[in-house]
């Protein structure tokens, strides 16, 4: 005889944990310790002398700061509440944070990274002390370069901004050194390049011009030969684009480009589906980026630092950023007589846009990812991610309301802008509040950038991560929220319902009358309590 | 007080063929094509929202089919401050609002279709609506998520997407406020909200929260024989101080989104900084070049088309005539925006920039300025020339630069749809 078991629904019941916890510094008792440190003894005081005393004035506190005063119990108990009161990448089906390239990081390169070998390292280590981390950032180096075709690669950028703002200061530079640098003024991109391309061209001093796709929904040609002149410095795109589009005609555009006598710069950030099958130099490109903290399984964003790959052609290669790790010796083919070492910037280098030569941990990371995985691996990764994605494409396209604009009708890469339009037509339901309510179901969902160029939009991208399994149980909670608009739209226009994140309004986030973003500038500007003397202003 | 208005006729001529249902004429056809009027249903849908948020409530309205009937099924008070005939037409909406806002209205709600927004602003605009509050906190972002209105394009039953060329100003919020019930066939105006039930939340949310942020919208209306003959040509009539619920989000990874006014106010940064010394600039209609008037220091007809030369404005409202004369004079350049919401640069609204005038500007006649939302809002469809004349036309159908920013452009496809027997009816 067996026991009769509940059949688990087919939506989850997911309750957000709810602890209605203060922020710590409410929580303080004056003189309650966490640890009580014994006294200095005589002897050691008198070995060391006066420590404080050699601090330069302006380095010390006048009066301590004003920490909070807890017993380690009650810390514990607040950052484990705090903790609970989240939808972590661990947790839930992550898909819905497209462009972000959610997949698994896996938990054991995390060891890896946490043993002393090498947190007890230092970047300002003696060279000849460290060479086991320093192989592995040189290894990375030449991973990437094979994986992207490119002769040359930095990894010394700690995001992919900071990799797209290297992409183009590098090309300023090299316009600059051939004597162009006042003729080419103009950097073009597309309306669905990631916007830090735009971004970056302008901070580096450039008019930006975009272009829009074409009737197909692909990135138009005729309007990049129209754009291009004398002028351009550069084409910045991303390829496929934030739509998960592939621009077939990639290679014409780096010729065109080419062919005025601009770079191109290609944003490789979201490489998961074309990992193995296309390289940014074949097609031509004299420049390119990847984040390590997507596509090479390393945690992203504010789910762990990020880390950027600035790849080169040869020209180029004098402008990369640095310090850089480099190979010295070895050239009889011994491995046993090379070294590494970390080479400063050079004369031509756009220099640092960070500290050191990269974010060690991650690169150690990606480095343990790409050994696990081989060439067929990474290869496969593309393979089952676009896979992934197209299964993924024809569930969301089954729910009535949802549409997947541009290029319809054909299959993408690596993820998709979806589009409610046509239910927010007949229910005045918008995606940011279907977004909220998928909360509800303890998933994680993610519009798009700003401008909203889909109108209604949401990006999912699925990675390789991912089961058949949990892409229908997020397509269902979809199709549940979709139902929900029809049938009882003030259920999702209320929403959060089960979870512990109420509503943000956007009025605080956006005005800097407003927002505060530490404990003090909210005590400032909401309560009028002056910021203490001694400390900095938020 | 809450106020409404009901148009009793308001779409009635959609089911029935009609491109809209405007006119005595029309409603006789439209009623012998078996066309019933949707709007007392949709504003009985909003008047529910309001109902369970503020049970018993009086409200502000006209007597029978105008608002009295709707507001008693609804379970509310009506108090009267019209009565107008059984047969009642626009001039009886216009004395409607005007009406309420006398007897101490705050917020209208109305369902009806862009005529009968053209008649609420009408009476609204005789009593002084709110004033704009220049030095104010500007409105949220029009595109935002959490705006319950819809650029009516989008929204229009007649199919044809659009954004809209809109003048923004921040408003102080005492005054009359109004919000359209969507309920007509034609609703290129963005005063709507996007669907009865989002206009009764408004409304509730009006009433419970005391007042909610204003944004100045445009009120436009299409001449409907026109349409009927499959030409649109939306024209500006005033303007309405519409409410919106703020936007709210729970995750971002975006940045901030740059709100409607701070879009229109770069692009028009972004053309300023392009102008040059000794050219005779001829800015055409619409809010993004009235931005751009300001950005210059020179006052702006709205509707007009006002030269500007070395920082001066130097002729108001030019006739085609007159800017002939001005293009005689020196180097000269039309500085146009995005007409209505069918993306027409150059054929409507302001046919002063004729054939002729383009003509006479030279080999770069155009300089093209509006926020990026504005081609976004075009949903892929090119924008449009029609100047009358094939040449013209054909010189500009392409590719054009237009300028949304400072240092930032776009390059957009051209069309000129009356010389490719490309058509762009409903
Ligand atoms: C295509 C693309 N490029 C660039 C970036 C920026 O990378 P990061 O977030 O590390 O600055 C992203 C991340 O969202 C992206 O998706």
């Amino acid at each position: 005889m067996s026991l009769p078991v509940a059949p688990k629904p087919a939506l989850r019941r997911f309750h957000q944990a709810s602890w209605d916890e203060p922020i710590i510094f409410e929580l303080s008792t004056p003189g309650e310790r966490g640890v009580l440190v014994t006294g200095l003894e005589a002897g050691v005081r008198d070995a060391v002398g006066d420590v404080v005393g050699d601090l330069p004035a302006g380095l010390r506190r006048a009066v301590p700061p004003a920490l909070p005063e807890m017993g380690q119990m009650r810390v514990l108990k607040h950052y484990l509440r705090l903790s609970q009161e989240n939808l972590g990448a661990d947790f839930n089906v992550d898909i819905g944070q497209g462009t972000c390239t959610m997949k698994y990081a896996p938990k054991v390169n995390d060891q890896l990274v946490g043993t002393p070998a090498l947190t007890a390292m230092h970047p300002l280590q003696d060279p000849a002390d460290a060479q086991g981390v320093l192989e592995i950032v040189w290894n990375t180096e030449r991973m990437i370069a094979e994986i992207s075709g490119m002769d040359e690669v930095s990894l010394h950028t700690q995001g992919g901004s900071a990799a797209i703002w290297s992409n183009i200061a590098m090309i300023r530079a090299y316009h600059e050194a051939n004597g162009e640098g006042e003729q080419r003024r103009e950097v073009i991109t597309t309306i669905f390049s990631h916007p830090s391309n735009a971004a970056a061209a302008k901070a580096a001093g450039y008019d930006v011009i975009t272009l829009y796709p074409d009737a197909d929904g692909y990135p138009d040609l005729d309007a990049l030969k129209r754009a291009l002149s004398p002028r351009t410095a550069a084409i910045m795109v991303t390829n496929p684009e934030d739509t998960g589009i592939y621009n077939p005609a990639i290679k014409e555009w780096v010729d065109a480009a080419h062919g005025v006598g601009a770079l191109a710069s290609y944003d490789q950030a979201n490489a998961n589906g074309i990992l193995g099958i296309t390289r940014a130099r074949d097609a031509g490109f004299d420049v390119c980026h990847f984040n390590l903290h997507k596509t090479f399984g390393t945690p992203h964003g504010c789910g762990g630092p990020g880390a950027g790959a600035n790849g080169v052609s040869a020209a180029l290669a004098p402008f990369l950023p640095g310090p850089r790790v480099v190979r010295e010796g070895g050239a009889d083919g011994s491995a046993s007589s090379a070294r590494f070492v970390v080479r400063e910037p050079g004369e031509q280098s756009i220099g640092a846009v960070a500290p050191f030569f990269g974010v060690v941990p991650n690169i150690v990371r990606a480095y343990a990812w790409m050994m696990a995985l081989g060439a067929d691996g990474l290869r496969a990764v593309a393979e089952i991610a676009v896979l992934n994605n197209n299964y993924l494409l024809k569930k969301v396209l089954e729910i009535p309301g949802a549409s997947a604009p541009y290029a319809t009708g054909r299959r993408r890469i690596e993820q998709v802008r979806y589009s409610w339009q046509e239910l927010f037509e007949e229910t005045g339901v918008t995606s940011e509040e279907i977004g909220v309510r998928a909360s509800d179901f303890g998933m994680h969902y993610w519009t798009s950038h700003h401008p909203y160029v889909v109108p209604q939009p949401f990006t999912l991208e699925p990675t390789e991560s991912y089961s058949m399994a949990e892409l229908d149980e997020y397509a269902a909670v979809l199709a549940e929220i979709a139902r929900e608009a029809r049938e009882d739209a003030e259920t999702v226009r209320t929403a959060p319902h089960r979870q512990t994140v109420h509503h943000t309004h956007h009025d605080d986030l956006d005005d800097p009358e407003r927002w505060a973003i530490t404990w003090r500038a909210y005590q400032r500007k909401y309560f009028g309590i002056p910021a203490d003397s001694t400390e900095a202003a938020a | 007080m809450l106020g409404l208005i009901v148009n009793p006729v308001a779409g009635i001529g959609g089911p029935a063929g009609l491109a809209g249902s405007d006119g005595a004429d029309v409603q006789a056809r439209a009623s012998q094509r078996g066309g019933a009027s949707r709007a007392a249903e949709r504003a009985l849908t909003a008047l529910a929202v309001v109902a369970s948020a503020r049970p018993g409530i009086r409200v502000l309205t006209v007597a029978g089919p105008m608002g009295e009937d709707v507001v008693r099924e609804a379970g509310l008070e009506p108090v009267l401050v019209a009565h107008p005939p059984v047969h009642t037409t626009g001039s009886d909406t216009s004395a409607a609002a005007r009406a309420l806002a006398d007897a101490g209205a705050s917020l209208v709600l109305f369902a009806g279709g862009d005529g009968t927004a053209r008649d609420v602003a009408e009476g609204l605009a005789s009593v002084g609506r709110v004033a704009p509050d220049e030095g104010g906190r500007v409105s949220r972002p029009v595109h935002g998520e959490g705006l319950d209105t819809l650029a009516g394009a989008r929204y229009s039953t007649g199919g044809v997407a659009g954004g809209l060329d809109m003048t923004l100003r921040a408003y102080s919020t005492d005054g009359v406020a109004a919000i359209g019930i969507p309920a007509g066939v034609k609703m290129y105006s963005p005063v709507f909200a996007v669907s009865p039930r989002a206009a009764g939340g408004i409304a509730a949310a009006w009433l419970v929260d005391g007042s909610l942020p204003l944004i100045e919208r445009e009120v436009l209306d299409v001449d409907e024989a026109a349409l009927r003959r499959a030409r649109v040509e939306p024209q500006l009539y005033g303007t309405l101080a519409v409410p919106y619920r703020p936007g709210r989000t729970q995750a971002r990874k975006a940045a901030t989104p740059a709100d409607e006014f701070a879009a229109v106010r770069a692009a028009a940064r972004g053309a300023a900084s392009a102008l040059r010394p000794g050219v005779r600039y001829l800015l055409g209609p619409g809010g993004t070049m009235s931005e751009l008037a300001r950005e210059l220091g020179v006052s702006k007809t709205p509707l007009g088309v006002d030269v500007v030369l070395d920082g001066r404005r130097v002729l108001a409202d030019a006739s085609e005539r007159e800017l002939l004369d001005e293009a005689a004079r020196g180097p000269a350049q039309a500085v146009v925006t995005v007409i209505g919401g069918q993306g027409f640069l150059l054929g409507r609204g302001n046919q002063q920039l004729s054939a002729r005038v383009l003509g006479a500007l030279g080999d770069d006649p155009l300089l093209v300025v509006a926020p990026e939302q504005k081609l976004i809002d075009l949903g892929g469809r090119p924008l449009l020339v029609d100047t009358g004349d094939a040449d013209v036309d054909a010189a500009l159908a392409g590719f054009v630069r237009v300028i949304t920013g400072q240092r930032t452009t776009s390059i957009y496809p051209v069309h000129a749809p009356e010389h490719e027997g490309e058509g762009h009816a409903p």
